[in-house]
């Protein structure tokens, strides 16, 4: 019936149903264009990736995987991201606690500091670690003199052109991402479900086991998936301390860099960008996820107190 | 730091002395390395090395390529967050999933994909190149680079925003008379200025410091598409570190200066955000 009318009315002023809706015509007129600009921008890049990786079919696509060299790039980027992500996630938790749970001075100075390597170019964050680890830095001349004997065999501790160089520039690049999504989830739970732990007995760490952990889990869970897909693709920073030694300090981003510089192997530049593509994907959807989930809690909240004043009112 | 108000949770030491400390090892000690040794340069060295023709015609490219990128972002990303905050339309739920793709694709893949469709046989470029248009090899590239990478930021700023504007308040406009244009100028817009120009600012200090994929797509020219952050590397590659240093400090300056700006904004956005 309101159907009808609704029609009806839009029949007679189709220039505007109402006064807090634009035309029809303006209306697909302005999706039109904002799908065309996701289609050159989001869609044609993804399937590009996978239409140029198999582009001469399915061998040559795992033929290039399957080289040693892009292997020893899988797993440099595995081993890179299973250090970086726990030392952030460690961190990302402790700043966390200390802004969202207490009042201090100096306390959006702390947070601007935990954002700023956002801010920083990759490249300048490599320079820097060339500046105190390189061969003419800070640390550098101090670490060659000094290899640390052990068990009969001399070690030189090689950070620049080598893994650790690798791992910290990833953990400079990916430091601010569990934090910033743990600190607000955090700031929204409040203290008192803690302070009410704590007077019923409870440990400081078993509070936070029981209590604050299982009530931030998705923010937390989205932070480290983020901080994950950061340092597994991460490039400028990565290339500036490695340079991307094959088979030796080359991750995934840097071989795709080396293959595409070579013109016979782009598709294989394409295959294992493949990989990461898919990583991103999986990330998204986790993401998309974890937002359905938020979505489904608070709706169960909301009917829980509708609920409630039901049954009061009854 | 101490803790102001009593407080009965425990930690506070614990979780704040870690938090500075590792804040110090990964972030501010590389930050102030990089300061400590340009500040041995005499001034005239650091001015020299920092304002070469070759330095000035990556500034101008990086800023300018960046500038654009982030107006287009703006305009684009406006016109999106509208379409998705506002209309149901066939994929989007789809679409609105995919707008976080720059942020979770690696920068290396982006590069080479845009380089691949832009190129002459690809994609869009066996259309586009005929008309005229390269997108491979050339500022356009980096332009186009720039965007893809900026490209959630002002849509995520700006959505919140429409999702939970006040109907009511064009219905009022609408019940005095005013047109649908006019509304949306003088009513809408208002409120979206602050969160689009924050998007901006973000999208601008992501693209003024990106490396990863304005490589691929760049061809990195002597002169002509040379990026700040590649003539960088460039240096480093040539061993004259207090080149590079030079051209770092500089990216880093402007940086941090946008980052306060970034901040006054968000701030002031906020005062519109209630």
């Amino acid at each position: 019936m309101a159907g009808n009318v609704k029609k009806h009315l839009g029949a007679g002023h189709a220039k505007s149903q109402r006064g807090t809706e634009e035309s029809p015509f303006v209306k697909w007129t302005l999706i039109i264009i904002a799908l065309l600009f996701c289609l050159v921008f989001l869609l044609l890049p993804l399937v590009n990736v996978f239409a140029q990786a198999f582009s001469k079919g399915f061998a040559a696509y795992w033929q290039a995987l399957a080289n040693a060299d892009s292997w020893a790039a899988i797993r440099l980027t595995l081993i890179v991201a299973a250090i970086t992500v726990p030392l952030n996630t460690i961190f990302g938790v402790a700043a966390a606690w200390a802004v969202a749970k207490f009042e201090f001075r100096g306390k959006s100075i702390l947070i601007t500091l935990i954002d700023l390597p956002f801010s920083v170019s990759p490249v300048v964050a490599g320079l820097m670690l060339l500046v105190l680890f390189g061969a003419q830095g800070y640390f550098g001349p101090w670490l060659e003199a000094h290899p640390i004997h052990l068990f009969g065999h001399t070690y030189e501790i090689k950070i620049i052109f080598a893994v650790p160089g690798i791992v910290l520039a990833t953990t400079f690049v990916t430091f601010p991402f569990v934090a910033r999504e743990l600190i607000p989830v955090m700031q929204a739970t409040g203290r008192e479900q803690e302070e009410a732990a704590l007077t019923l007995g409870a440990s400081g760490w078993k509070t936070f086991w029981y209590v604050t952990l299982p009530s931030v889990k998705w923010g937390l869970l989205y932070g480290i998936i983020l901080c994950n897909a950061r340092a597994m693709g991460e490039f400028g920073a990565v290339y500036v301390v490695s340079l991307g030694v094959i088979g030796e300090t080359q991750t995934m981003p840097l071989r795709v860099y080396q293959l595409y510089n070579e013109p016979s192997h782009i598709e294989a530049a394409f295959a294992v960008a493949t990989l990461l593509a898919v990583l991103a994907l999986v990330t998204l959807g986790f993401k998309t996820f974890l937002e359905w989930r938020q979505a489904k809690e608070f709706e169960l909240a909301q009917q829980q107190v509708v609920d409630r004043q039901i049954v009061d009112g009854g | 730091m101490v803790a102001k108000k009593f407080n009965p949770l425990p930690g506070f030491k614990l979780t704040m002395g870690y938090t500075v400390f590792y804040l110090s090892i990964i972030v501010l000690i590389p930050i102030a390395a990089l300061f400590l040794r340009v500040s041995h340069l005499s001034w005239k060295e650091f001015w020299d090395m920092a304002t070469t023709d070759r330095a000035m015609a990556a500034y101008r490219l990086t800023f300018g390529a960046s500038l654009i990128a982030a107006l287009a972002n703006a305009i684009f990303g406006t016109l999106l967050a509208w379409v998705l905050a506002r209309y149901e339309f066939p994929g989007r739920r789809f679409i609105d999933a995919m707008v976080d793709f720059p942020f979770a694709l690696p920068t290396a893949v982006a590069g080479l994909t845009l380089a691949s469709m832009f190129h002459d046989n690809g994609w869009l470029g066996q259309y586009l190149v005929p008309l005229g248009i390269k997108g491979a090899y050339t500022r356009l590239g980096v332009v186009i680079a720039l965007t893809f990478v900026g490209m959630p930021f002002v849509v995520r700023t700006l959505q919140p925003v429409l999702e939970n504007f006040e109907r009511e308040v064009e219905e009022a406009a609408a019940t005095l008379g005013a047109g649908r244009l006019r509304t949306f100028v003088s009513v809408i817009a208002p409120s979206l200025l602050p969160p689009i120009i924050t998007g901006f600012a973000l999208a601008f200090a992501r693209a003024i410091g990106e490396y990863g994929s304005v490589v691929f797509i760049s061809g990195n020219l002597r002169m002509k598409t040379e990026i700040a952050p590649y003539l960088i590397v460039e240096r480093l590659e040539e061993f004259n570190y207090a080149g590079a240093m030079a051209l770092a400090v500089v990216l880093l300056v402007a940086s941090f200066l946008l980052l306060v700006v970034i901040n006054m904004l968000e701030q002031w956005a906020g005062k519109f955000v209630k």
